[in-house]
C-alpha cells in the first residue's frame, strides 16, 4: 500500500464519476418523497362541481359557495348593477380583461354567460384575502367615486361589480372566473364549461 | 483552468479554516474518519453495521412521510392506511419502503450479532459495546411491536392482545398493569393513539442515543477483527497500528459497496415482493381489527418467532412469559458468560464450534416452529430447542475458561 504508484488521475476520474452517479440515484430516489405532497388521488376527487340553485337568490344578493376550497361567489345583479359597468371603465387597469384568468367563453364587461348572474373566484388576485362587497354607490373612506363594488381588506385593491381591479392597487389583474355553465336556467354548475366549450 | 482551479481550493480551505475556528469540523472527521485506524482484514461480516445505520436512516424518512398521511384512531387507521396505498402519491412505495425496512432491519441486526458471536466482538474491552447493542436491539424489537399495530388490521389487533397480557402474568400488579399500558379495558382508540406516540418519537429517539453511544464506544476501542486480536499491541514508530488502515478512504469505500448491492436485494423485495409470502406483511393483517373474532392462526412477524416459540413450549403463563424474557435478558450478559481467553472461533477449538451450530440451528428452528401451526409433537421439540438455546449459555459459562484453544497469531491474517 505505498503511495508511489497512485494513478491520480484515474483516482480523480472514479470519485467522480461515483459521485455524480450517486448524486442522480438520491435525486430519482427524492421525487417518490417530493411527489407525496401533491394532491392525493382523494383530494382531487374531492373537487368535483357544484351545483347552485340561482333563482333563490334576491337582486343584489350575493351567495358564497366552496368549489376545490376556493370561495366562489355568486352575484345576481340588478339592471342598473349592469348598466352601470362601464361608468368605471377609466379607472380600471384592464377593463377588457386582457389578462384576466377567465374562460375563452366570458367576455365583454358583464364577464358572465347572463350578465344577471356573475360567477366569480372571490379571492383576491394580490395574496388571496376575499374582498368585501360594497354595493352602495356613494362616497367611501377609500374611494370618493365609488359605484359599488368589491374592497378587499388586506391591501386596499379595489374591483367592480365584474371583478375588474382598478388602477393604482397592488392586485395584478382582475378576479378570476371559474368554468361554469347552466344545467338549465335555475341550475348553475361550478367546475363545468358549457357543452363544446373549452 | 488549473489556475481558476487551485484558486476554488484555496478558498474552500480557507471556509475551512473559518469554520476550523468555530467548530472542529476536521478535528472530528480526522478523529472518526482519516484518522481512524480500522483493522486490515474485515470481511463480509463487518457490513451489517453500516447497512443497519442505512435501514435507520430509510425507516426514518420513509416514517416521517407516513405519518403525514397516517391517521392514529381506531376509526380511521385501516382506511387511512388503504388511503395511503390506493390514493397518496406514491404512498404504496413509501409504505412498502417502510414495511420491507423493518424486516431488512432485523436481518441486518440478527447477522450483525452473530458476528459477535463468530469473533468474541463483545468481549473486553468492548462489554459496553455489546451491552449497548442489546439495548438498541430491545429499542427496535418494541418500535417494530408498535408499529405493528398501527395500521389496525387482525394481525395488529390480536398480535398486540397476546404481548400487552403477557404483562397480565406478573402476579398482582399484572392486571391493572394491562390496564394502563392500554389505557382502557381492552385494546382501543387510547392504546392505538398512544403507541402511535411511542412509535414515532419515543422510541426512535431512545433509538438514536443509544447508536450514539454504540458508535462513540465502538471509537474508543475500535472495531475487533476476525482474528480476534488487538491491532493496538502491534505499532509502527508513529504509533499507528501495524494492521490497521484508515477508515475513510479504505472502509468508507467497502462499504459503499455493500450499500449497492444491498439497496439491489432490498429494492427487488420492495417492488417485486413486499409482502414476502405473508413473513414481511401477513394476510390477516389486510383485514380490519375485529374485536369480536381472532384470527385462526395467530403468530407474530418472522423476528420474534424464535421467542414466540420459548414462550408456547412453556405449559404455565407466568413461567412461559419470565423464561421468554430470560431468553433475551440471558444475551445481556454474554461478555461474562463468554470467559475463553480468546476471542475469535478461529482459536476457539472444536467445542466452541459445536456449541455454536447448535445455538443456531436451536435459533433457526424455533423460529420456524414459532410460525407452525403448534402439534403436540412440535410442542415437543420447541421444548428440545428451547433447551438447547439455553444450554449455550450455561456449557459457554462453564466450558470457556478451559476450553481447548489454538495458539492466537501476533498480527492478524488476511
Amino acid at each position: 500500500m505505498s503511495s508511489d504508484d497512485v494513478n491520480k488521475g484515474r483516482r480523480r476520474f472514479l470519485v467522480a464519476t461515483t459521485t455524480v452517479v450517486g448524486g442522480v440515484g438520491v435525486g430519482f430516489a427524492a421525487v417518490p418523497f417530493i411527489k407525496s405532497w401533491m394532491p392525493s388521488a382523494r383530494a382531487q376527487a374531492i373537487g368535483v362541481p357544484v351545483e347552485v340553485n340561482v333563482q333563490k337568490l334576491k337582486e343584489g344578493q350575493l351567495l358564497k359557495v366552496q368549489w376545490r376550497g376556493q370561495t366562489i361567489g355568486v352575484l345576481r345583479r340588478t339592471d342598473e348593477m349592469v348598466t352601470g359597468l362601464s361608468k368605471v371603465d377609466d379607472f380600471l387597469a384592464d377593463p377588457e380583461s386582457q389578462n384576466a384568468e377567465q374562460p375563452e367563453y366570458i367576455n365583454g364587461e358583464p364577464r358572465a354567460l347572463n350578465p344577471e348572474f356573475l360567477v366569480v373566484n372571490m379571492h383576491c388576485t394580490h395574496l388571496g384575502c376575499v374582498p368585501q362587497m360594497i354595493p352602495q354607490v356613494g362616497p367611501q373612506p377609500f374611494d370618493a367615486n365609488w359605484n359599488g363594488g368589491f374592497y378587499c381588506p388586506c391591501h386596499k385593491s379595489k374591483f367592480d361589480l365584474s371583478g375588474r381591479v382598478f388602477k393604482g392597487v397592488p392586485a395584478p389583474t382582475n378576479l378570476r372566473i371559474p368554468p361554469y355553465s347552466f344545467l338549465d336556467d335555475d341550475t348553475l354548475i361550478i367546475g363545468v364549461s358549457p357543452k363544446g366549450a373549452v | 483552468m488549473a489556475k481558476v482551479a487551485s484558486n476554488l481550493s484555496k478558498q474552500a480551505g480557507a471556509l475551512l479554516n473559518w469554520f476550523d475556528d468555530r467548530l472542529p469540523v476536521s478535528a472530528f472527521w480526522n478523529n472518526v474518519m482519516t484518522g481512524y485506524m480500522a483493522p486490515k482484514n474485515f470481511n463480509f461480516w463487518y457490513y451489517m453495521g453500516s447497512l443497519a445505520l442505512l435501514v435507520l436512516v430509510i425507516q426514518i424518512f420513509s416514517g416521517i412521510l407516513l405519518a403525514m398521511h397516517y391517521k392514529p384512531s381506531a376509526a380511521e387507521a385501516f382506511a387511512s392506511v388503504e388511503y395511503i396505498m390506493r390514493d397518496v402519491n406514491w404512498g404504496w412505495l413509501i409504505r412498502y419502503m417502510h414495511t420491507t425496512g423493518a424486516s431488512f432491519f432485523f436481518i441486518l441486526i440478527y447477522l450483525h450479532m452473530f458476528r459477535s458471536l463468530l469473533y468474541g466482538s463483545h468481549k473486553a474491552p468492548r462489554e459496553l459495546l455489546w451491552v449497548f447493542g442489546m439495548f438498541i436491539y430491545v429499542a427496535l424489537m418494541a418500535e417494530a411491536f408498535l408499529g405493528y399495530i398501527l395500521p389496525w388490521g387482525q394481525m395488529s389487533y390480536w398480535g398486540a392482545q397476546v404481548i400487552i397480557n403477557l404483562f397480565g402474568a406478573i402476579p398482582k400488579i399484572g392486571e391493572p398493569l394491562t390496564q394502563w399500558i392500554r389505557g382502557d379495558f381492552f385494546i382501543s382508540d387510547a392504546t392505538l393513539n398512544r403507541f402511535f406516540a411511542l412509535h414515532v418519537i419515543a422510541v426512535p429517539l431512545a433509538l438514536l442515543g443509544l447508536v450514539l453511544l454504540h458508535l462513540v464506544a465502538l471509537r474508543e476501542n475500535g472495531s475487533n477483527n476476525p482474528d480476534g486480536i488487538e491491532i493496538k499491541k502491534n505499532k509502527d514508530a508513529d504509533g499507528k497500528p501495524l494492521d490497521g488502515i484508515p477508515f475513510h478512504p479504505y472502509y468508507t469505500v467497502k462499504d459503499i459497496f455493500g450499500v449497492g448491492m444491498f439497496l439491489i436485494v432490498f429494492s427487488f423485495i420492495l417492488f417485486l415482493w413486499p409482502e414476502a409470502n405473508g413473513l414481511f406483511l401477513e394476510h390477516d393483517n389486510f383485514i380490519p381489527a375485529n374485536p369480536l373474532v381472532t384470527p385462526e392462526h395467530i403468530k407474530p412477524v418472522w423476528y420474534f418467532t424464535p421467542f414466540y416459540a420459548i414462550l408456547k413450549a412453556v405449559p404455565d403463563k407466568l413461567m412461559g412469559v419470565l423464561l421468554m424474557g430470560a431468553s433475551v435478558g440471558i444475551l445481556f450478559f454474554l461478555p461474562w458468560l463468554d470467559r475463553s481467553p480468546v476471542k475469535s472461533i478461529r482459536y476457539k477449538g472444536t467445542w466452541y464450534k459445536v456449541l455454536l451450530t447448535l445455538f443456531t440451528i436451536a435459533f433457526v428452528r424455533l423460529g420456524l416452529l414459532g410460525m407452525a401451526e403448534g402439534t403436540p409433537a412440535q410442542t415437543w421439540e420447541m421444548r428440545v430447542w428451547t433447551l438447547v438455546y439455553f444450554m449455550f449459555f450455561v456449557l459457554l459459562f462453564f466450558m470457556s475458561p478451559g476450553g481447548k484453544t489454538k495458539p492466537e497469531p501476533d498480527r492478524v491474517t488476511h
